[in-house]
């Protein structure tokens, strides 16, 4: 079968890259397999492996065909490899190969710089399954619990994704390469997984979607940017991935705004008006409004370190050699290869964060971060507008970008959340009031009991305005078979 | 079913005419809700001819550009983009930027009523008429699916293979009613049981204009006719003068059919498998019905909810399907087939069975779970609601209050031509 848009479901491994006419890749997919099965059973969602999950399936790459509705158990899902369509008349759009056919090879000088962006990539899929294992148990209504397990098979798709380019064009270090993906473990001291962010714990579900909003956006913003590559495989894997990764935005920013419209109704009906009054607000059973925003601050800045740092060579190699672009490259109005541009970068110059203009190449991370944090406002806006809308005075904002960082120009300093130097004294009696603390967690662990009831929601969030599939309030999304 | 002759438009020819159309100063406008989308850029992505756009707020629809081609609608993760209103003028994009909310429908009458069935008005008439008999505006039943709709249009129709048209009356049975089977290849058709497509007939009428559109409603699952196949089946009742029915039941294997739809987004079968299902129908009106009986046994078989059906036609050999419905076990389907004309016997009518069967009716109806279909001619309509309102009063209800509640309900529903 030739590469098509709809999917063969006839081997072994669905897909619409004509796997049937390229035996050494099927095999050697086939041969990935069982390992990958077996990392899902042992590392995917615990306890659910043998419910019915109301999940969505690619048929075919088309915009109608792709997302159709069925109970699934999560280990029968058809997992498969696709590819958005290939265009005739594509090209390198951007960095010195500005012009050149899109290369359906890899280009042999390019060929361990692309491996590398590859990895990374596939390793942050896996890495939020197993950070996201145990959230099943705490899940605050079937809906809620299918849109965990929704993502978690997604990311186990992106691994495939990811996997089918290592295994198709990077011979026997792609199979090496692939196994490795398999290999490590989030949080593990002796194999964890390749980026900060994703070796930390998701202990809760504020903290799940948390990291969908802000963490899998940086996703979502890396793959926007691979699917600009000149290497046309990697560009047309990452523009399906992406329909896929929408999802995950609207589980996180949705969720924490569910839960926000929950904490500002339960204080209008108790008639409480001051929204730091955190005792009485826990006391209705609610996550107060001021520990939202420190979830939100941890999570934002654990994303932004995601980023790398702000000046680096490898990125402006990457963009020079056309394999990784700018946020929706092709809608930028420049000549796209930068050899004369700079870009403010934000530094620190003499104790002060300052603008400093870099060269654009160079600067490629620091771009890509600054259309992330324009993206991540976006988001926090539509809460904003929850808690307005409500009635309550509070506003959430997202923090400096020298706040609690590890990575990058910052790492060094101690910064308030409005971009203030503090001394590492300041800072540490500060610290509790911008970030979770142990108290914070030990109270949202409290709200985390199952509410698997049909229909029924958790006492700290509200539900949905709309239905998955448009399936009515006590549509069972899961029917649970616990094994 | 028996959609008898051309099943709902095909008398167009005069019939059309003096349906109410969406009058011409109305306009359906694609519309996103800024309340639930989270500008994940997909519909933008998706969109073939560039009429979505956005700011720093809001995603929205250039009505000038959508061609309600539908693409983006599947692709949206979060059912934001699937909103639509009645309007006189276009809202503009300017004034999308600005909400925060979407505006409310405004209130122009019935004409507002069929906005979600179909947007090409010629097609949307046809509904209109067909559903008339519900009694106010049609509702969907809660738990059906979402159903997808005009996704292919006159303008850019679907092109069909006909894989089979076998005759499903008894060969000297006067009634030449066909089960027609149509492959959609590679092409996406997402169907539901209840729906609708339209089949543009080749060539032109007397007038120079090309043939109406004709809708049939599908008699097949929505996985299709066989599991996956990507096709589907419809029943075709000949007609002396009908264009499309001649059209259709003439067609060999191999033929090519332009197809538009699907059509309908409230004569849906309920995906509750609890729910009971009462289908009353005559002819080719069992079409729908004989989707809903595959679905429930490929998706629920054992569900809890009942299926019924009382299903007249004049004989046994002028029954669509007699053969076959004689092997669907009577506990996925309990069957009451219906015969106006058998010799040496007085003319039955569904209603007359109906009637005999009042407590059985009676308690299906005091039940929430229980839907209400009517499927067939125009001419069984009043038979049937006297025979509803007959049984109701022998149970102690009012139908006269119950059919309007379950109308709201979406679980009654008629659609006749």
């Amino acid at each position: 079968m030739p590469e098509t848009t709809n999917v063969d479901y006839s081997t072994k491994i669905p897909n619409n890259v004509g796997l049937t006419d390229d035996q050494r890749v099927l095999k050697a997919l086939e041969q990935w397999h069982p390992g990958y099965i077996d990392w899902w059973m042992t590392m995917g969602p615990e306890g659910f492996q043998t419910s019915d999950v109301y999940l969505r399936t690619a048929i075919s790459i088309d915009p109608k065909g792709w997302a159709k509705f069925d109970y699934v158990k999560m280990p029968e899902y058809r997992w498969g490899i696709l590819l958005a369509p290939r265009q005739e008349d594509r090209q390198v759009n951007f960095g010195t190969h500005k012009g050149e056919k899109a290369w359906q090879e890899v280009p042999g000088e390019y060929r361990a710089m692309l491996r590398r962006l590859i990895v990374v990539q596939g390793d942050t899929e896996p890495a939020s399954v197993e950070q996201q294992r145990h959230l099943g148990k705490t899940a605050p209504s079937l809906y809620d619990m299918r849109n965990l397990f929704q993502v978690n098979v997604e990311e186990g798709r992106h691994l495939w994704a990811m996997v089918y380019l290592l295994q198709k064009y990077f011979g026997k270090d792609g199979r090496e390469e692939a196994e490795g993906l398999l290999q490590r473990r989030s949080g593990d001291d002796d194999k964890p997984r390749m980026l900060g962010a994703f070796n930390e714990a998701t202990p809760d579900w504020l903290s799940f979607f948390m990291f969908t909003f802000y963490t899998d956006r940086d996703g979502k913003m890396q793959l926007e940017s691979l699917a600009q590559s000149g290497f046309d495989p990697l560009s047309r894997t990452c523009r399906f991935m992406l329909t896929e990764e929408a999802h995950h935005m609207f589980v996180g920013e949705t969720g924490v705004g569910r839960i926000i419209e929950r904490t500002c109704e339960a204080m209008k009906q108790a008639g409480i008006e001051d929204p730091y009054d955190i005792n009485a607000v826990r006391k209705l059973g609610v996550i107060d409004l001021p520990t939202i925003q420190k979830k939100s601050n941890l999570h934002f800045t654990l994303s932004l370190d995601l980023f790398g740092s702000e000046v680096s060579t490898n990125a402006a190699n990457y963009y020079n050699n056309g394999l990784k672009g700018r946020f929706q490259e092709t809608r930028i109005d420049d000549d796209h290869q930068l050899t004369n541009s700079t870009y403010p970068v934000s530094k620190l110059v003499h104790g002060e964060i300052k603008k400093v203009d870099e060269p654009a190449l160079t600067a490629m991370n620091m771009r890509l971060r600054d259309d992330y944090v324009a993206d991540c406002a976006k988001g926090m806006e539509r809460w904003n507008k929850v808690i307005e809308k409500a009635g309550v005075n509070f506003r959430l904002a997202l923090p400096h970008v020298a706040f609690h960082r590890h990575i990058g120009e910052f790492q060094n300093v101690k910064a308030s959340p409005d971009g203030q130097v503090l001394s590492d004294a300041e800072w540490t009696k500060k610290r509790d009031a911008w970030l979770p603390s142990k108290d914070d967690g030990a109270f949202i662990e409290s709200l985390m009991a199952p509410c698997w009831e049909r229909g029924k929601f958790a006492s700290w969030i509200s539900p949905p305005k709309v239905g998955i599939d448009n399936k009515p309030g006590d549509f069972e999304y899961v029917k649970i078979h616990q094994g | 079913m028996f959609h008898s002759p051309p099943r709902r438009g095909e008398r167009e020819g005069s019939k059309t005419m003096h349906v109410p159309l969406l009058p011409a100063e109305f306009k359906k406008q694609h519309l996103i809700d800024p309340e639930i989308c989270i500008r994940c850029n997909t519909c933008e992505a998706t969109c073939p001819v560039g009429a979505v756009t956005h700011d720093d707020a809001n995603y929205v629809v250039d009505a000038a550009k959508c061609n309600y081609c539908m693409d983006c609608i599947a692709p949206c993760p979060t059912g934001s983009i699937d909103n639509w209103r009645i309007v006189t003028r276009a809202y503009d994009l300017d004034e999308q930027f600005g909400w925060t909310e979407l505006p409310r429908q405004q209130d122009f009458g019935e004409a507002g009523a069929s906005v979600a069935e179909a947007i090409e008005s010629e097609v949307g008439a046809l509904l209109e008429q067909a559903h008339s008999g519900t009694g106010g505006k049609p509702v969907a039943p809660a738990s059906a699916s979402k159903a997808s709709v005009n996704i292919f249009t006159r303008a850019k129709p679907a092109l069909a293979t006909v894989q089979g048209n076998y005759r499903i009356t008894a060969h000297g049975a006067s009634s030449d009613v066909r089960h027609i089977l149509l492959s959609f290849g590679d092409t996406i058709f997402p169907v539901l049981e209840g729906q609708s497509i339209g089949i543009m007939p080749p060539g032109v009428s007397a007038d120079g204009k090309p043939h109406a559109i004709r809708l049939y409603s599908i008699a097949s699952a929505r996985d299709g006719e066989k599991r996956n196949a990507n096709n589907l089946s419809l029943t075709v009742k000949r007609t002396e003068t009908g264009v499309a029915s001649n059209y259709l039941c003439n067609l060999k294997v191999g033929d090519k059919v332009q197809v538009t739809g699907p059509f309908g987004a409230t004569f849906l079968m309920p995906d509750d498998p609890s729910s009971n299902i009462l289908m009353i129908c005559t002819g080719t009106g069992s079409a729908p019905f004989r989707a809903f009986t595959e679905r429930r046994r490929r998706a629920a078989p054992g569900a809890p909810g009942r299926m019924l059906m009382y299903f007249g036609a004049r004989a046994p050999e002028e029954l669509p399907y007699f053969g076959p419905l004689q092997k669907v076990p009577a506990s996925l389907l309990a069957k009451e087939l219906v015969f106006s004309r058998l010799p040496g016997r007085p003319k039955e009518y569904v209603q007359h069975r109906m009637r005999g069967q009042s407590d059985q009716i009676g308690n299906l109806l005091k039940s929430e779970q229980t839907h209400v279909f009517i499927c067939g001619l125009k001419g069984m309509e009043e038979g049937v609601d006297d025979a509803l309102s007959d049984i109701c009063r022998d149970q102690g209800v009012d139908w006269a209050a119950l059919k309007p509640q379950m109308r709201a309900a979406g679980r009654y529903h008629v659609e006749t031509y």
